[in-house]
């Protein structure tokens, strides 16, 4: 920090307590900026020494879980992956992820998405249950089969994507960008042969089709996935399905495991196991 | 209610058939001297002049295509107008009404504009 950056940051966050709050408002803090201090760090300071009742959700402080997907200066961000120095040298809004119902102060309700990805089978779909269970060799897949769904896979189920598509804002019916990327990820994976199963959701009214491709999902996303990209992939899936012009894959078969397999003699035998 | 695959799925085509057709009426109507068809404008002159206004109205593929330019933009525009309607939340009874108005709309625009394209492919064949 040079020695014209504030000393202190002004917290604006957003407060909501059920049973004795009649709705949202906003509380001020003010604490002491430190050199690469996250969004998530001045939230910890703020409940470590000023008000311990402050509540959000977080947990791996590295932007891989996306328990702490928050609302920050009007930017649906991860709390931990945003720096305070980022934000410039004015108030630091927060409040919680909007189309979500609050719980309490900076915590959504996450389980509408979850019970829309849920509907939509993200996982894979085979007929083969006794090889998924007792493998016997692998799904092998191409380079170019992998980046069909790779970057999709990325998504860590933040929700920033839903706080920021307008869609959400107004459909309850619409599943949102999360579970219709997630149902697109396994359909365009070579191992999957679920698409006529997740079809009878997906042609519906909780299907893709109220999409008006704003692109919010894509532009917020802080895993870079393409949410928008996703959901257009899978209309023209869907609209090539219905003229029975899609092209229908056989999931991918199992490659045995390789017989008489010998190790290249310039790579070093692996360190014995200490677990 | 028909599943929205279904219908997004003719709401494309829909607009292609549109697009196809609008590209062919600024073709007939505003590029005529590049393409200069003389069955188009057998009399010469300005497209929308009043003898080659009867002379394509005396031909069966314009009350066609005219037929098949409504019946496309109605249902893609009514369609849109369906999607936009269903984002301002209304219930299910609400949600099934609206359908159910606006193909009576679309059915008695559709017939109306058949029967007036008709109707000029008549009076262009007895004048």
């Amino acid at each position: 920090m040079s020695d014209s950056t504030p000393k202190e940051v002004l917290y604006r966050v957003r407060r909501f307590e059920p049973g004795r709050d009649q709705a949202p408002r906003w509380q001020d803090f003010t604490i002491p900026r430190t050199p690469g201090m996250t969004v998530l760090d001045g939230l910890w300071t703020i409940k470590q020494t000023l008000d311990p009742t402050l509540s959000w959700r977080s947990s791996c402080r590295m932007g891989v879980c996306g328990s702490c997907g928050m609302l920050v200066n009007g930017r649906a961000r991860l709390a931990c992956n945003t720096q305070v120095s980022e934000l410039g040298y004015g108030v630091v809004a927060v409040a919680p992820l909007p189309n979500f119902d609050i719980i309490r102060d900076l915590v959504p309700d996450l389980a509408p998405m979850f019970d829309s990805h849920a509907a939509l089978m993200p996982y894979l779909i085979r007929e083969d249950a006794a090889e998924q269970e007792k493998p016997t060799g692998e799904f092998a897949q191409s380079p170019e089969e992998l980046e069909h769904y790779l970057q999709f896979s990325y998504c860590i189920k933040c929700g920033c994507c839903m706080a920021a598509c307008p869609t959400v804002a107004t459909d309850p019916v619409y599943s949102g960008p999360m579970p219709l990327g997630q149902a697109h990820r396994y359909n365009a994976d070579g191992r999957d042969g679920g698409f006529a199963r997740r079809r009878e959701v997906l042609s519906g009214e909780r299907g893709p089709w109220r999409c008006h491709f704003a692109g919010e999902c894509s532009r917020v996303c802080p895993k870079g996935v393409d949410p928008a990209k996703a959901i257009q992939l899978m209309k023209r899936e869907l609209v090539w399905d219905y003229i029975r012009l899609r092209k229908a894959h056989k999931p991918t078969c199992v490659t045995p495991k390789p017989k008489e397999i010998r190790r290249r003699p310039d790579i070093p035998e692996a360190p014995a196991r200490t677990i | 209610m028909m599943r929205d695959q279904k219908l997004w799925t003719w709401h494309v085509v829909a607009g292609i058939v549109i697009l196809f057709l609008l590209g062919l009426h600024m073709t007939i109507m505003h590029l005529d001297a590049l393409t200069s068809i003389k069955t188009l404008n057998p009399a010469g002159g300005e497209p929308i002049d009043w003898e080659n206004v009867v002379a394509r109205g005396r031909m069966l593929v314009f009350p066609v295509t005219y037929v098949l330019l409504l019946g496309a933009a109605l249902f893609h525009g009514l369609y849109g107008l369906r999607n936009i309607l269903f984002e301002l939340d209304p219930g299910p009874g609400l949600k099934k009404a609206l359908s159910a108005l606006l193909v009576v709309a679309g059915l008695g625009l559709f017939i109306l504009g058949t029967w007036s394209a008709l109707a000029s492919f008549t009076l262009a064949r007895s004048l």
